[in-house]
């Protein structure tokens, strides 16, 4: 079972390690849509994946939130990317697995992953 | 939505949209009863009495990028179609309370699904709001209170990885204790 004595532990520990983060950083902003069409079509476990993996790689130059619903609801789960001085990257019908994939290839190495994308996907039909 | 905690996740977003400072949640299942009621309140800034008139039909959203809002008509069906029922009352400058009860073993009823994901996501993402979830089976529960938390915490941000971590756990643990699960 859980005690708050362990959430003290964690603070003190987290108390000492100072000035870990850099807000004046140029950050890459991963957004996923959590409106009812995201949620309905698999969003949480996409943006949980994005979130456990970012803090596991300690990639602080990444922030992970969430959006609404920007209007391609069938193409859902929807992930933008942006970069500083990059174009955006919208990835669609995401899961968790292709979120790993993403946070290798995209957020690692800098190689967008062309297949995911929604230029992918024939939108004006 | 394939689980009730999804649900939970969507309508939950309504009082985060609505500028919310505190969310109460409460998921208390009663086999004697044969119910499960799922609440929802915020301290949001309400619904005008013409937005809760139109807020159960799908055909009205505030939004402006799609023309339909399924958030609430969706976890209303899945209370009616369990045998249950739906209320939500919301006042201005005051907030909004959502009040779904379903049939507990009722052949229609939506499992309840990974609810501490749910909640483990609506904390760790949304760290200027405070959550009070609870979770009560048959007279056993127990409660997150965020503030709580927070007091402990003297500014370790909830988001922090080892603090995450630990609210997954809680929660995953305390349910784990009661071992009812819905």
């Amino acid at each position: 079972m859980k005690t708050l004595a362990e959430l003290q532990a964690i603070r003190d520990k987290m108390q000492t390690q100072v000035g870990l983060r850099q807000d004046g950083e140029a950050k890459t902003r991963v957004v996923v849509g959590m409106a009812t069409c995201g949620i309905a079509a698999g969003a949480r476990p996409v943006l949980n994946a994005f979130a456990e993996l970012v803090q596991q790689k300690g990639m602080t130059n990444v922030m992970v939130t969430q959006t609404g619903c920007i209007g391609l609801c069938q193409y859902e789960p929807i992930v933008e990317i942006t970069a500083p001085g990059q174009d955006k990257v919208t990835y669609v019908k995401m899961d968790a697995d292709k979120a790993r994939e993403v946070v290798e290839q995209h957020l690692k190495r800098g190689v967008v992953i062309g297949k995911y994308t929604v230029n992918a996907e024939d939108v004006a039909k | 939505m394939e689980e009730l905690s999804l649900n939970v996740l969507d309508v939950a977003q309504n009082g985060i949209a609505a500028a919310a400072t505190l969310m109460e949640i409460s998921v208390t299942a009663d086999s004697g009863e044969d119910s499960l009621v799922i609440e929802i309140k915020d301290n949001g800034r309400g619904m005008t009495p013409e937005q809760l008139e139109s807020v159960e039909d799908p055909f009205f959203t505030t939004r402006t990028t799609r023309p339909v809002g399924l958030g609430v008509p969706l976890f209303k069906m899945a209370a009616e179609q369990s045998g249950g029922r739906f209320e939500i009352v919301s006042k201005q400058g005051t907030g909004t309370a959502v009040r779904a009860e379903f049939g507990l073993t009722h052949i229609d009823r939506v499992p309840l699904g990974d609810i501490n994901s749910t909640i483990h996501t609506l904390v760790t993402f949304n760290p200027g709001i405070d959550f009070v979830y609870s979770y009560t089976a048959d007279g056993a529960g127990f409660t997150l209170d965020t503030r709580e938390f927070k007091e402990i915490l003297e500014g370790v941000p909830l988001d922090n990885p080892e603090v995450s971590a630990y609210i997954k756990e809680y929660l995953i643990e305390n349910m784990k204790e009661i071992g009812f699960e819905v």
